[in-house]
């Protein structure tokens, strides 16, 4: 590798970046060295969205489909992130004086007011409108604004601008000369970049990130920096030498298999759960409350699985599935079962010069059946922290027995946890009520979870065990399932 | 969003014309303080926080501090010139704390930098040595200590004893709501820059530049001419740009001037969450007394309110509560005691409603329970507890003002018919009874919410209009821009007087040098005030244009003739010139083409010692209905349907309007449902916010947003002299959002045996719901 400049596209041309400490965010960069203003900081934590920019990259599609659209929080990326990429900001949409459909429409629609968390709005709607030829369903919409505060309108005007933009006179951002551009940018050798006394590699094959990655067991390693981002805006932290993931691409790979699903550890949230929902359709409602677009767009399946978090929602569900994690160091590869990966608070196996590879995960043996939901519990529906998340999966035969049941929970321990006792309390048992009301009991001796901000200790115990009542209704009862909150419609007069 | 019923006045006046910034809005090219051209030379400035509640500061080392590359000047409460306080009445908010700490996360030293990243590095290293003392974090705690940062008020009005001795019903009951942090998007923020004259300029995000002016001159030891405020926009105020604007002007001022070089100071969001203040949480203790109707016969109610360390505003903010313990209702016989509890917590100020959702809060529930222990409807109930329609028996509030506008009844009337309430009452209640683990639930609530300052001298503005020579208008006012639209009425209303059109009116910043003795745009005064003194301005600039063109028509016009309008003045057949021409014309005459306006709110009077006058001018009224559904597993629920319906005058702006109503809902619904305050209750941290970011503290998104919402504006001109008989609108539709709270309360309820009362605490999150659920419930399946 050799030195150079970070290099992106932006307004029309390629932006060199030279001198600037590698963790400086590209929010800071935009508006402090830039005077780039439209693009406001409201937390630097990835949590209200006014800083909200959308990324270009080229993905595996045909012609203008190659050019991939997303929407990311600028405050917590750090400037190597955008290396390689195409950059837009809320001042690239109106052109000739001309604004923008999703521009146009907020101000029909009366969707600012204030209008500081506006320009995030108009960035996250601009990536809907490229990515959507069609006006998407209200929930697809809240999706899209899932990371956008907005403490004046109370949305309504917002969700009707949308739908409204597209009922303006189409206008695609012309693509070619941003896929040509980053054409030029990937053949540039990958960066190694210094600024500020602080160094940064961007390995561009898994070979270059295992060899650096040895030669550098002490590097930070950054992915999506969703939550690395924040050590570094909220704690002041510095992070010495950095390994940017991001542009090795055997870390990118999603292979779906009849038999195994494997995803890359770089995989974007967004794309992973993807994965997931295809893989396991009880996925979607995870995938669809799991924080908000821009960080599952910016965020990776193995940053969330590798941080540990007691609070990461991926876990419980992952582990219920059964996955495992690969674990590369050098050339040599090894599979550990996720539960295991997890030894205490922020401690996990991983070695000196270890990486994260990848998930793997297998379908169930077919002579079970095998059921599965994964439960998210929180203060709101969208972009909150769990206080409890719960996955479990329980194999029952042909007699309705258990036959295998993996029943884990985050937010009820230091780490992502398996419920032992509980599992313990269902196998070789009936799936039903009473089988369902012991191992309610039970559960509760599996966990000693912390009163904090999301919640108290009983709380989270009672809903535990409520969640698996939760499960055996819609799983295993005979009786009617009670509906999920999300499915209700109000009453008719 | 639902055509606008009110009649049209013009061309301009009742017109849903877009925010003036609406495009600046959009593309990013609207200018927020800290998008601004920097000076050269300026300096950012951070905070230093305690990191204990309660206690002394037995040695503070700021060495590291100091020595950290790029630190350029730091400050202690000896470095401030004048006087220590940043507290608007009392002078009880030290802008820097001395030795005593009265709260986790106050300032205790300040710094100013080359850059904002090495000011917020810097920081970090001090080193801390507290004398630590137990703080007093609650209510409870503070009410033992008798802990008070005003006295208690005690009043009580009509015959209550009497009254609880022959009523044939009586309940008790207690209820707890919580505060709520502002979370506008742009944070504190204030940029000073010094001028050559031993004066200096002050660019502040605030509500209240008049009060910035005095307490940084107060600071500064100078004299209020020689600081100048100014604000052109703000990303979002609620009240806590008010006062809690003023310390961070104190510190950038105090860091400019003794530096030399312009500070600028904005907080982190975790700073501005842990040190400004937030709503007011309260709890409530009740005796009611009622017939078999559920009309109120007595009430006796105690309540407290956590004000934080300091006073603030919280004088004021209890006294609008007291007015509002009433809502929409009669009360005959009310003893009441209200407490203002001193709490080693930041000290809370104003928000949106300013003490009068807490007030309508507790009568709500206690309407509510007594319709549940009576079996009986509660809107039924409600609604039998009305003030009269026509003023009479039963229309004198406790606080001595007769209600003589009551549009409630009509309203709800109105509301309970659109939004079909009793048979959706009865199809929830068929719904609940085969449906074990979601339970819904509705409800129905009114909104009666004063309107003028109860501080009767507040209720007064000012303003500034240039007409220049080629016709084109510049209005300067007291009011601040904070996303409510305020400039854009304003403009719309200097726009009609002059029959100009819009683009012909520009409305410059606020600025303390050009509009004087400004009130807080607060109160949901904004429009009503500040419209009116522009209104004035204008009526003194055409009465001179209208005499001159008399004068030019040898009196063969009569002025009080002459007429305004598309962009034309004209008077009979004889004369009809544009606007701009005849302003020519009188420039050359020497005619003064510019003028002040002023107004005062007329007929109000408030004795804050007794609580007792007319502090209102008028009320605004409003009623909403809200369905929610409730998953009795988890304590999850979701708003699924809203219907509003709010009386907002005859609106100047329609669209503007039902933006404050439909935020105001989405705002207070946040507060009594999601947005959770939560303190470390012991250890070395006690004190300690820990929902001081939006990872940890949840306001509402998009998908939070009713699957249906019908918002509709009730047609009702104000009966007082407002301007252009609108009604002031920026608060009392938080109040809507009442509904929500009563909804989860019916839907708590029914999965409840019949007539248990309801614990359900504000904020209502899953575990509060949870635990209103299982509080007397075996907990096995």
């Amino acid at each position: 590798m050799s030195e150079r400049p970070i290099q992106f596209y932006f307004r029309g041309a390629i932006h060199r970046i030279e001198g600037s400490a590698p963790t400086r965010t590209l929010l800071q960069y935009l508006r402090e060295d830039l005077h780039q203003t439209g693009t406001k900081e409201g937390c630097a934590e990835g949590d209200c969205g006014a800083c909200t920019v959308v990324i270009g990259e080229l993905s595996g599609g045909d012609g203008e489909e190659m050019l991939q659209l997303r929407a990311v929080n600028a405050c917590i990326q750090f400037l190597p992130a955008i290396d390689g990429k195409a950059l837009f900001t809320v001042e690239d949409l109106a052109s000739d004086g001309e604004l923008h459909p999703v521009q146009q429409a907020l101000v029909d629609r009366h969707g600012s007011q204030c209008g500081f968390c506006t320009p995030g709005f108009a960035m996250s709607l601009f990536a809907l409108y490229e990515n959507q030829p069609e006006c998407p369903e209200r929930d697809e919409i809240d999706h899209t604004l899932s990371g956008n505060l907005c403490r004046c309108t109370g949305y309504r005007p917002i969700v009707d601008a949308t739908r409204d933009a597209y009922a303006l006179p189409r206008r695609p951002l012309n693509r070619q000369p941003v896929i040509a551009a980053l054409k030029a940018l990937a053949a540039l050798p990958p960066l190694d970049y210094q600024g500020n006394g602080q160094r940064s590699h961007s390995p561009r094959s898994l070979a270059e990130l295992a060899a650096l990655r040895v030669a550098l067991p002490d590097a930070r390693l950054v992915a999506g920096g969703t939550d690395v981002g924040l050590w570094v805006t909220k704690q002041g932290r510095d992070l010495g030498e950095i390994i940017h993931l991001g542009a090795v691409p055997e870390l990118k790979t999603v292979s779906i298999g009849r038999e195994r699903l494997e995803i890359g550890a770089g995989v974007t949230l967004t794309d992973a759960f993807a994965a997931l929902t295809a893989f396991e359709p009880n996925w979607a409602e995870l995938a669809r409350r799991f924080a908000s677009t821009p960080v599952k767009n910016a965020g990776t399946l193995g940053g969330n699985v590798a941080n540990g978090s007691p609070i990461g929602d991926s876990m419980p569900a992952l582990i219920a599935l059964g996955a495992r994690i690969v674990l590369q160091h050098g050339d040599s590869l090894r599979e550990l079962p996720l539960e295991d990966f997890y030894i205490d608070y922020q401690k996990t196996a991983l070695q000196r010069g270890e990486f994260v590879r990848a998930l793997r995960l297998d379908a169930p043996a077919e002579a079970l059946r095998r059921v599965f939901r994964s439960y998210k519990v929180a203060k709101r529906l969208d972009q909150d922290i769990s206080a409890v998340c719960a996955g479990m999966a329980v194999h029952v035969d042909g007699d309705g027995i258990i036959r295998r049941a993996r029943i884990a929970f985050g937010g009820m321990a230091a780490t992502p946890k398996r419920a032992v006792n509980c599992e313990l309390a269902l196998l070789g048992r009936p799936w039903d009520l009473n089988t369902v009301r012991h191992a309610m009991q039970v559960l509760r001796e599996d966990y000693r979870p912390l009163a904090d901000v999301r919640a108290s200790s009983e709380y989270r115990l009672n809903v535990a065990g409520n969640l698996l009542q939760r499960f055996w209704l819609e799983t295993g009862s005979t009786g009617q399932t009670p509906a999920r909150l999300s499915q209700l419609a109000p009453v008719q007069s | 969003m639902s055509a606008p019923t009110t009649s049209l006045i013009g061309e301009l006046i009742g017109k849903s014309i877009p925010h003036e910034s609406a495009r600046l809005h959009v593309s990013g090219a609207a200018r927020y303080i800290d998008d601004l051209p920097e000076a050269a030379g300026t300096l950012h400035a951070a905070a230093g926080l305690s990191t204990c509640a309660r206690g002394r500061i037995r040695r503070l080392d700021l060495s590291a501090v100091r020595a950290y590359p790029g630190v350029r000047c730091v400050i202690t409460a000896v470095d401030i010139p004048g006087e220590n306080n940043c507290g608007p009445i009392l002078h009880d908010d030290p802008i820097i704390a001395g030795d005593e700490i009265q709260f986790y996360g106050q300032v205790i030293f300040a710094i100013a930098a080359d850059t904002r990243d090495a000011a917020r590095q810097a920081v970090r290293l001090a080193k801390v040595e507290y004398d630590t003392e137990t703080p007093i974090l609650d209510m409870d705690a503070a009410i033992a200590a008798e802990s008070w940062v005003l006295p208690p008020f005690a009043m009580q009005r009509g015959p209550v004893d009497a009254a609880f001795a022959n009523a044939p019903h009586h309940l008790s009951g207690t209820a707890v709501v919580g505060g709520q942090e502002h979370f506008y998007l742009e944070g504190q923020i204030s940029y000073a820059l010094p001028k050559d004259d031993d004066s200096l300029h002050l660019l502040c995000s605030t509500q209240h530049p008049t009060e910035m002016q005095q307490l940084v001159s107060h600071a500064l030891g100078w004299r209020a001419h020689q600081v100048s405020v100014e604000i052109r926009r703000m990303g979002g105020g609620f009240g806590g740009k008010e006062s809690q604007s003023a310390q961070w002007a104190c510190l950038a001022s105090i860091l400019a001037v003794n530096t030399g070089k312009p500070v600028k100071i904005r907080l982190d969001r975790d700073d501005d969450m842990i040190a400004t203040g937030k709503r007011h949480g309260f709890q409530y203790a009740w005796q009611s007394a009622f017939d078999d109707s559920g009309r109120l016969l007595g009430l006796k109610l105690d309540m407290a309110s956590n004000c934080g360390y300091s006073a603030d505003l919280s004088g004021p903010v209890n006294d609008r509560t007291i007015c509002h313990i009433d809502n929409a209702y009669y009360l005959d016989a009310v003893a009441l005691n209200s407490l203002r509890c001193k709490t080693n917590t930041v000290s809370n100020t104003a928000f949106r409603g300013f003490g009068g959702p807490q007030g309508m809060f507790v009568i709500e529930t206690v309407l509510d329970d007594i319709a549940r222990h009576l079996g009986r409807d509660p809107l039924a109930v409600r609604q039998a507890n009305f003030y009269d329609v026509v003023p009479g028996a039963r229309s004198t509030t406790p606080y001595g003002m007769v209600v003589e506008d009551n549009v409630a009844p009509a309203l709800v009337a109105e509301l309970a018919a659109s939004s079909d309430y009793a048979a959706r009452r009865a199809a929830i209640a068929e719904f609940n009874a085969s449906s074990p683990v979601i339970k819904r639930g509705i409800a129905l609530t009114p909104v009666k919410f004063g309107i003028s300052f109860n501080a009767t001298h507040y209720n007064q503005a000012g303003a500034l209009v240039h007409v220049y020579t080629d016709g084109t208008v510049l209005v300067s006012h007291g009011g601040t821009e904070m996303g409510q639209g305020l400039y854009t009425k304003i403009r719309q209303i200097v726009a009609h007087e002059f029959g100009l059109p819009l683009a012909d009116v520009r409305l410059s910043s606020t600025d303390t040098s050009r509009v004087a003795n400004t009130s807080a745009t607060a109160a949901s005064s904004g429009a009503d005030l500040n419209g009116k003194a522009a209104q004035n301005a204008c009526l003194n600039i055409k009465a001179r244009l209208a005499a001159f063109v008399a004068e030019l028509n040898n009196a063969a016009v009569d002025a009080g003739k002459v007429r305004f309008s598309n962009g034309r003045v004209q008077a009979g057949d004889a004369y009809d010139v544009p606007f701009a021409e005849l302003v020519m014309a009188a420039y050359r005459a020497r005619i003064q083409l510019w003028d002040a306006g002023f107004y005062r709110t007329p007929k109000i009077h408030f004795d804050p010692l007794t609580k007792f006058g007319r502090p209102f001018f008028y009320f605004a009224y409003g009623a909403s209905c809200s369905e929610v559904a409730i998953d009795t597993l988890t304590g999850e629920y979701r708003v699924l349907r809203v219907d509003l319906l709010h009386d907002v005058g005859r609106s100047i702006n329609p669209a503007l309007d039902i933006g404050q109503i439909e935020g105001g809902f989405i705002q207070g619904m946040g507060w009594l449902t999601s947005e959770e305050l939560w303190w470390k209750t012991d250890g070395a941290q006690a004190g300690r916010l820990m929902s001081h970011a939006p990872s940890t503290y949840k306001i509402p998104t998009a998908s939070d947003l009713p699957e249906i919402f019908n918002v509709r504006l009730y047609d009702n001109a104000n009966v007082e002299d407002s301007i252009h008989r609108s009604k002031a609108v920026g608060e009392p539709p938080f109040m809507l959002a009442l509904s929500v709270f009563f909804a989860l309360r019916d839907a708590v309820a029914s999965a409840l045996p019949a007539g248990t009362p309801v614990q359900l605490a504000a904020p209502a999150t899953p575990e509060a719901v949870l635990r209103a659920l299982t509080a007397n419930q075996d907990k096995a399946p």
